[in-house]
């Protein structure tokens, strides 16, 4: 075992790994978190704590991180490269570490454009690879990005996000070649709608081994109404919502749409299941955290395994 | 317009170089940019004298040298030119105030008539030997090194439809070299120090430097 994490120790034993994820609040009320977080106990193997999602401020990943810790809770401490430097980055890392945080996930974060802040200025002073890298070196190498020992090195089991759907497709293979050969423990995707391209994108990750070296947890968003599932296809960037899907939603009564959503995001992980190289599940329920628990109940991936 | 309100007579000073390729900055752009002036202070009730003149290169004292002479009877400069040759302008004559017509914005080429786009951000430190004579610092909205990132839609940016992704012009152009195995070479990160992020930076030339 390269780290402490919980998530690691699941992959480990060769059982499907379920994570989950927590928006922190627009504000410091840590109750927010609390309440949040206390919906997936017990049912999920780590919780992602988004670091200013959408480019909007929101508390910080770390401070929320620390909360879901106290509370006997495994956070994945995410980290983008939009919003700090590397001296900023490793800082956060070590206090993350300090704090009992052993888990991370490297993204380069929506640009602010699309945020509450679009005059503000953008770092990325590392991409989300070069990252991975970092956070590898610190852990493996006990060094600083620049070079020097660190005195204590942070464990950090890491992870990283891809997106299957994204363009070209031709390319998202060898890109998710890139993020392992950097050095990525695991990968939390885009959510999966088009579950056909998916499994395309699944051949090409076995056909590289690529799934023996990483493990590949598919996202899985329910939706609650067409109109999100509409939302989701034609407005946010890198998604793909097939027309059936859109079809379904919209063929049902709009007090059930809920309870379609929830059950189409339980089929898809049946379906998912199957796939092999699949190693878990990511269950971003948006807003909607109280339904993590029926997700995971219902897909058969409950109870979780203890060590 | 705000600046030049408390004067009478400005000198305004156009450079035939970069700014005059892109229809900012050159001869014909003072001469409109005079009249504008000129009417929108009629307008207000108060005549402005407008002096013009068009230098070769404003960002050399060699040319701003020129202007000795011209300074004498205006009350403020407004150079037309980048915001090199603005500060050029503005050292040499300690005493007046001088100030920007334009808003200098990017290094970039021509894409068509009227069209210009930003191609580089002077890093110092080249790396579109690795990405098919595209870069990525310049032309990817995250300046991803090693992309393109999830947002990447139709070889569109995330951002606008009206931005192509960096990175699928450069998939696009590895393909088309038969090269396409470079791709999944990792650029390391990056040494900003090249960069403005290192301070201002300098190049002396020893063999033409007196």
């Amino acid at each position: 075992m390269k780290t402490e994490s919980a998530l690691e120790k699941v992959l480990a034993s060769g059982q499907l790994a379920v994570t989950s994820e927590c928006g922190p609040p627009r504000g410091s009320n840590p109750d927010k978190v609390r309440e949040k977080a206390a919906m997936l106990k017990g049912f999920v193997d780590g919780i992602n704590v988004t670091d200013n999602q959408t480019a909007m401020v929101r508390m910080s990943s770390l401070a929320a991180c620390i909360i879901i810790k106290e509370m006997g809770l495994d956070p994945i401490f995410q980290m983008v490269s939009r919003d700090r430097n590397r001296l900023a980055m490793q800082s956060d890392i070590l206090g993350a570490y300090a704090h009992g945080i052993n888990t991370m996930l490297c993204l380069s974060g929506d640009h602010t454009h699309f945020g509450d802040h679009p005059m503000a200025a953008n770092v990325y002073d590392l991409d989300s690879i070069q990252a991975i890298q970092m956070v590898k070196k610190m852990r493996d190498q006990g060094k600083f990005q620049g070079g020097d020992e660190i005195d204590h090195p942070p464990k950090m089991f890491i992870g990283a996000a891809a997106n299957p759907f994204a363009d070209p497709f031709e390319l998202r293979v060898a890109r998710l070649a890139k993020k392992a050969a950097a050095g990525v423990d695991f990968i939390q995707t885009q959510c999966v709608y088009n579950l056909d391209k998916f499994e395309t994108w699944m051949s090409g990750v076995r056909d590289r081994g690529l799934d023996k070296k990483v493990a590949i947890l598919p996202g899985i968003t329910p939706m609650k109404t067409v109109g999100m599932a509409k939302y989701m296809k034609n407005r946010v960037p890198g998604m793909d919502v097939p027309d059936e899907v859109i079809q379904r939603m919209a063929n049902t009564p709009k007090n059930k749409q809920a309870d379609e959503g929830i059950q189409i995001a339980v089929e898809s992980i049946q379906r998912l299941k199957e796939v092999p190289g699949v190693a878990g599940f990511h269950i971003m329920a948006i807003e909607w955290e109280e339904k993590v628990s029926e997700i995971v109940t219902r897909a058969g991936l409950w109870p979780r395994p203890e060590f | 317009m705000g600046y030049i309100r408390p004067y009478n007579r400005i000198l305004l000073i156009g450079c035939n170089e970069c700014v005059t390729v892109c229809a900012a900055g050159g001869r014909k752009e003072v001469g409109i940019l005079s009249s504008a002036l000129q009417i929108a202070s009629m307008k207000d009730g108060k005549p402005l004298e407008v002096k013009e003149n068009t230098l070769e290169r404003q960002c050399d004292p060699e040319y701003v040298e020129e202007l000795v002479g011209q300074v004498n009877d205006v009350d403020a400069i407004v150079s037309m030119a980048c915001g090199c040759g603005v500060q050029e302008v503005a050292k040499r004559f300690p005493s007046m105030r001088v100030f920007p017509a334009l808003n200098t914005n990017f290094m970039g080429a021509s894409e068509s008539q009227g069209v210009w786009a930003e191609r580089c951000q002077g890093c110092g430190d080249c790396l579109i030997g690795l990405t098919g004579g595209i870069c990525p610092i310049a032309r990817c909205a995250k300046r991803i090194m090693n992309g393109p990132c999830g947002g990447s839609t139709n070889g569109k940016c995330e951002i606008s439809p009206d931005i192509d992704c960096a990175w699928h012009l450069i998939w696009n152009r590895l393909k088309s070299l038969g090269i396409e195995d470079q791709y999944e070479t990792i650029i390391e990160s990056k040494n900003w120090k090249t960069a403005r992020d290192g301070g201002p930076r300098k190049i002396i030339r020893k063999d033409l430097a007196e």
